[in-house]
């Protein structure tokens, strides 16, 4: 994919691809593709990585000055984040508060919140974890069950949070929890800060199913975080995660859809090498599965160019998921029988290569982040305007 | 275009939605439908003269308004979704692209005011009883004779060849591929229609008896025009096919929200309600296909347009075939009669599925220019 977004963005490009010539090299440049969302792999060097960038000053592009970013516009960002999936940097260690958290305190949190915590944000002294699922709590977020209380200048936290990314290096989290106890479904509950380094929280890695302690699940007994620790107002956390989830992934799927475009490139040279082309069924799959990738493409490009000229994202921004993550899986299970035998070998204590890791960590896609049901749902709901189930 | 549409185009839209809802609505579609001409000479003159569509992408020279092809995207898009019957597809993606391919600038300067204008309908015969649409599938033979070139042979699948007022003819001469004009009342030509499935798209069969044409550009090159013309038409197409696709999933939501089965609208239910949502799937990414095409075309970047082309038709006309079948099934028995439109959408879906070959011709044709 070759894009050029103009002469007024021409510096600030060539700045950055100078930066990058010079510093993606060595231990990071061996790194190079290495990552994904929810891809532990090479978590050092990406978090060294990151902070490499830090000191580039290239986290947080369009953040304002004052909270460490760089105040420039969502066209810098789109560029720099298209710059960088060409230079096939790691995937950012820190992408949960540089995509959520941070935007998330942008669009609603106190300056006193943003003062304090964009800054380690950008410097990647703090790292962040999601919790909002819950044991009882997936899909139906509003049952989550996790309690909250104030006492004094401070809440006091219990529960359990379940699946938190990279939940076993936060310093930080960012809970939804239950602050009425009276409360049902979506009324009642905070979006609390919490802090991880107390007796009151305890963080378990998960294993996924590709060998990674990716996850976590946590613990809280009587944790404690601070009165003004919540984002929004006490009572209205609903809204606030919602405004959470629906941040608009815009100029980070950029990466992602680069590392896609490899993998199709990747498949067909596997193809072509394993004589799959002659082979009508394969043959098929492998041309649709290009297909796919060059779908994705445009559609991120047509909600780009939405956000860019100023106008709402069409309804493609939200077909966009449920689209890429099946189709997505689709392209790993092709990669992996075009492998034949050869491609079920691992390395020592379950190491993948990087297709075998891509397409485990690819049946993931379609459950984080709403299912593939529940984005179904969505659509059918606020797209086309059917009718809710009723509620038994 | 920029992969979004700015606020005159957003407006050309509106102009064509509302000309298409008062001249093309289910009343006027089955009433063409039922017609064995298909062609409503009054509307076709309505559409030149108030809002100029067959000129909208002719280059100004050759009286046209010279648009891009993002706009022309925009009005086939909204011709499919009223199922607009008549020669529209064959005049401006066909016929007036081919001219504007073919290396012949007499020709354009002669031909393309009257397209431009309305005042003819114009089309290409390609496909003969084979049904090919590649080179090698191009074997009426054309012979030149000291009184000029003769075609003697037949063309058939012609989209409303028995319409068509100016035939762009691709004939093989000794030297090859060969593109000829010949008029619809030319000595030796004789046209039929066919009866078609799909009774809101017309076909003839043509043939030749010794027919006296007009060879256009250098005889034996013209191939290169015909594939990049197919091109073209095959965004389009594609256009098309997003469009009515659009309209037959909102009948279909339009339907699931007032349909009442087991005490609540049958949208309610996740079976319907996931099925309309991977509708909307299917006619985004669709539409995607179709303006990577079109973004293609504005960009003349040859190589990117012959991929653009083959993905949108691979993967449009699944997609709505995929969606109007969706569509009756949403409907139910309601959805099987005559008399509901959904039929109308399934069997459009089918004839656009092989108008310019088949989903696994333009997936090998996508595979060939893929290198693989
Ligand atoms: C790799 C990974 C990383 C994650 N990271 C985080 C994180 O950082 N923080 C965090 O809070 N959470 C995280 N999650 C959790 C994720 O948000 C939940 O897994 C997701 O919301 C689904 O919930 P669940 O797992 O409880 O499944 P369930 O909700 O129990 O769903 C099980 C199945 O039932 C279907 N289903 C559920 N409800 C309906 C319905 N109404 N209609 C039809 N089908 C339905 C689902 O689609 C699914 O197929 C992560 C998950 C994964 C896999």
């Amino acid at each position: 994919m070759e894009l050029d977004f103009g002469p007024a963005v021409r510096d600030f490009r060539d700045e950055l691809r100078d930066w990058l010539a010079d510093h993606l090299v060595g231990e990071f440049a061996a790194h190079r593709g290495v990552g994904g969302p929810t891809d532990g792999a090479a978590w050092e060097v990406r978090l060294a990585w990151d902070r490499e960038l830090a000191r580039g000053h290239w986290l947080g592009v369009s953040w304002p000055r004052e909270y460490g970013g760089r105040g420039l516009g969502l066209l810098e960002e789109i560029v720099f984040e298209y710059e960088y999936a060409r230079a096939n940097a790691p995937y950012r260690a820190t992408g949960n508060a540089l995509d959520l958290l941070g935007p998330l305190l942008l669009k609603m949190g106190a300056e006193e919140q943003k003062k304090r915590f964009l800054p380690p944000v950008l410097a990647v002294e703090e790292l962040w974890g999601q919790g909002f699922s819950e044991p009882g709590a997936g899909s139906d977020l509003a049952s989550v069950r996790t309690r909250a209380e104030r006492d004094g200048e401070a809440w006091v936290v219990s529960g359990q949070k379940v699946w938190t990314s990279f939940g076993v290096h936060a310093d930080w989290l960012y809970v939804l929890a239950r602050t009425d106890p009276d409360s049902a479904r979506h009324r009642g509950l905070t979006m609390l800060l919490l802090p991880t380094d107390q007796p009151g929280v305890e963080i378990r890695p998960i294993r996924n199913l590709a060998g990674q302690d990716e996850f976590a699940e946590v613990f809280l007994s009587d944790a404690r975080t601070g009165a003004d620790m919540v984002v929004g107002e006490a009572g209205q956390g609903w809204r606030t995660a919602m405004a959470a989830l629906g941040i608009e992934r815009g100029a980070t799927l950029l990466p992602q859809q680069l590392t896609f475009e490899r993998e199709a490139e990747a498949l067909l040279d596997l193809a072509r090498e394993r004589g799959a082309l002659d082979d009508p069924m394969l043959r098929r799959r492998i041309i649709d599965a290009w297909i796919s990738v060059r779908i994705m493409r445009t559609t991120n490009l047509r909600t780009l160019a939405e956000l860019t000229a100023g106008r709402t994202p069409g309804a493609q921004a939200t077909t966009a998921k449920l689209y890429a993550s099946t189709r997505h899986q689709q392209l790993g299970h092709l990669a992996q029988e075009l492998a034949g035998p050869a491609g079920q070998i691992v390395g020592e204590d379950y190491g993948l290569d990087t297709r075998q890791r891509s397409f485990l960590l690819s049946l993931a896609e379609t459950i984080y982040g709403g299912s593939s049901e529940i984005q179904r749902t969505i659509i059918g709901e606020q797209v086309l305007g059917l009718p809710k189930e009723p509620r038994p | 275009m920029d992969l979004t549409f700015s606020q005159e185009q957003d407006e050309l839209r509106k102009v064509v939605r509302s000309f298409l809802a008062k001249h093309s609505d289910e009343a006027a579609v089955r009433r063409l439908a039922a017609d064995t001409r298909g062609h409503d000479p009054v509307v076709w003159r309505r559409m030149a003269g108030e809002i100029g569509l067959q000129g909208l992408a002719v280059p100004e020279e050759y009286g046209g308004s010279g648009s891009s092809y993002a706009d022309l995207g925009i009005v086939f898009e909204e011709a499919g979704r009223a199922l607009l019957c008549g020669p529209y597809f064959a005049t401006v993606a066909l016929a007036a692209e081919a001219l504007l391919r073919c290396d012949d600038e007499q020709a354009r300067c002669d031909l393309l005011p009257g397209i431009a204008s309305g005042e003819t309908i114009a089309t290409l015969a390609l496909t003969e009883d084979s049904g090919r649409w590649d080179e090698p599938g191009i074997r009426l033979a054309a012979h030149d004779t000291p009184g000029g070139w003769r075609l003697t042979g037949a063309k058939t699948y012609v989209p409303d060849g028995h319409l068509a007022d100016l035939l762009l003819v691709a004939a093989r001469t000794p030297t090859g591929v060969s593109l000829f004009v010949v008029d619809a009342d030319a000595h030796g030509l004789t046209r039929t229609p066919l009866p078609t499935l799909d009774q809101t798209r017309k076909q003839a069969r043509l043939e030749f008896g010794g027919t006296p044409a007009r060879l256009l550009g250098a005889q034996g090159a013209a191939w290169p025009a015909l594939e990049r013309t197919l091109a073209t038409a095959s965004v389009l197409l594609a256009a098309e096919q997003v469009g009515a696709a659009a309209a037959a999933l909102e009948a279909a939501a339009d339907y699931a929200r007032i349909r009442v089965q087991y005490g609540r609208p049958i949208g309610s239910f996740q079976g319907i309600k996931h099925k309309c949502a991977d509708m909307l799937v299917e006619i985004e990414s669709a539409r995607s296909a179709v303006y990577a095409g079109l973004w293609a075309l504005d960009g003349r970047d040859d190589a990117e347009i012959g991929l653009a082309a083959a993905l949108a038709q691979a993967f449009c006309s699944e997609a709505f075939t995929r969606v109007a079948g969706d569509t009756i099934q949403v409907h139910g028995g309601i959805g099987f009669t005559w008399e509901h439109p959904a039929h109308l959408y399934l069997k459009r879906a089918k004839s656009s599925e092989v108008l310019l070959g088949t989903p696994s011709y333009h997936r090998e044709l996508l595979a060939a220019r893929l290198g693989i």
